[in-house]
């Protein structure tokens, strides 16, 4: 038995660019060394300038995510507005650190814009929120996409850039992990449109 | 039911529903991922007439560098900042949390805080959770009793010292600090004494590293210099980019949602604080 983290497999990454935003994720839902399905979906649409990412266990990506589709839509009733991405990136740290004894076993990637600025955070998986770096990445092939990223980012790309570079990153770190891949998924977010994209990879 | 779900929101604190699932999981051999700690250094130092913190700015995951910039200097009140070692989701709630408790209090009471507030308050908070929070503090500032310097532990012990330091590296620190600490140190001398026992932590402790962050605490104010130091930064730049042609990536399917421009704005008035 390994992790918990490792039971289901997944990783995710998230990049900023010039006013805008990016998101990947790997499709593989699998339980430890057998693989269920390819078309897990583990990026989610909170608003239309707020994404969702998360890896983990996969019984507790649905649940949390259901639990922040929650939240915003009651911020959206009784506030009658809109909710902005840092104040939905402080709310995912909270709903975690509520939890700080009894955690979700999700590490997530919040994306979004504001007013055209770029806002990216990760947690772990009790709330730490570390919002400084300028590309993001989570799951079990993690470490590999890191790796990727600090050779292929540069500051300030353009929307089609960056949608190269973190589909570029996102498959050569799953590559190299057993755990993550089977599909690609690159989600590109502007101020006024956004662009899902499924990549073909290698079918393993 | 809808309730009672109210009533355990309202209540606040902390949500212990998936807590047995959990132990059942950990119970049938699963591992957990580990935190993300802050290795660290932190060190304290009084001078005469206020107090310097310094800390390095790692965060570590077990083996990675989950964040190598992270702040590990919180500001707890206009004249009293912390700097924390240990659970790094821990520190940063539990200092968010206190800031907002001696801001309510402040305005209640219309009284500057004290550092023995703050250092009484978290004591309370930390000793009934038995450690369990993983909050390594030093608190450093100064009120109407004059510059105080204190260190809290995860399971609620605190001690006031004219020198401290905390985290993986403190005994580095610790080294620098016995050798060349004296009492009446101007502010400069403190915040150099400060940085070179952090550099020590940082050169000698693997879960310490990258920059330098120190704040000094007067009675005039708070002088806050973030990356004092840098120690590791990109020696070289990429001479060859790795440009990547646009729509090479092969995809099998794409879609495209267009929507409308969100304008982000401010509803109703700012409420007014006399502070």
């Amino acid at each position: 038995m390994s992790g918990i983290f490792e039971y289901n497999g997944g990783s995710i990454v998230g990049m900023k660019g010039k006013n805008c935003i990016a998101m990947a994720c790997d499709r593989r839902f699998g339980q430890q060394m057998s693989t269920i399905t390819t078309n897990y979906q583990k990026v989610f649409k909170i608003q239309d300038n707020i994404l969702l990412a998360l890896s983990g266990l996969n019984t507790d990506i649905h649940t949390f995510y259901a639990l922040m589709e929650k939240e915003i839509n009651l911020y959206n009733l009784k506030e009658n507005r809109k909710m902005k991405p840092t104040t939905f990136a402080n709310l995912v740290a909270s709903a975690l650190y509520e939890r700080r004894f009894g955690p979700f076993f999700v590490t997530p990637i919040v994306a979004g814009l504001e007013n055209g600025k770029p806002i990216l955070a990760t947690y772990d998986s009790i709330g730490c929120k570390s919002d400084l770096d300028d590309f993001q990445v989570g799951g079990t092939g993690g470490n590999y996409i890191y790796g990727a990223c600090e050779a292929f980012f540069k500051p300030d790309m353009s929307p089609e850039e960056l949608e190269e570079v973190i589909g570029q990153s996102l498959v050569s770190g799953c590559d190299r992990d057993a755990l993550s891949g089977w599909g690609g998924v690159v989600y590109v977010l502007t101020e006024q449109k956004l662009t899902v994209k499924i990549l073909k990879t290698k079918q393993t | 039911m809808q309730y009672f779900d109210n009533y355990l929101q309202s209540k606040g604190g902390y949500d212990y529903t998936n807590a047995k699932r959990n132990e059942l999981m950990k119970a049938q051999g699963f591992k957990e991922m580990p935190f993300t700690k802050t290795g660290t250094t932190i060190v304290g130092v009084l001078f005469d007439g206020g107090v310097v913190m310094a800390a390095d700015t790692r965060a570590t995951a077990g083996s990675i560098v989950a964040d190598k910039n992270c702040e590990k200097l919180h500001t707890l009140a206009p004249n009293i900042w912390a700097a924390g070692a240990g659970t790094a989701a821990d520190l940063h709630h539990q200092c968010a949390h206190f800031n907002a408790k001696l801001k309510l209090q402040r305005l209640n009471l219309n009284r500057q805080s004290r550092v023995n507030e703050v250092i009484t308050k978290l004591t309370s908070k930390l000793f009934p959770y038995r450690g369990q929070i993983g909050v390594a503090l030093i608190i450093g500032g100064v009120d109407c009793n004059g510059p105080q310097l204190a260190s809290v532990s995860p399971h609620g012990n605190y001690v006031y010292h004219p020198f401290q330091s905390m985290g993986s590296g403190s005994l580095a620190a610790l080294g620098i600090l016995e050798a060349k600490f004296q009492d009446g140190l101007t502010k400069q001398q403190a915040i150099d004494l400060a940085i070179e026992a952090i550099e020590a932590g940082i050169f000698h402790d693997m879960g310490s590293g990258s920059n330098v962050d120190v704040v000094a605490i007067t009675k005039e104010g708070v002088d806050y210099r973030r990356n004092i130091r840098q120690y590791n930064a990109k020696s070289h730049q990429k001479q060859i980019p790795y440009p990547f042609p646009i729509n090479n990536t092969p995809a099998l399917r794409k879609y495209e949602f267009n929507f409308e421009k969100q304008e982000l704005t401010e509803v109703g008035q700012e409420m007014e604080i006399i502070e």
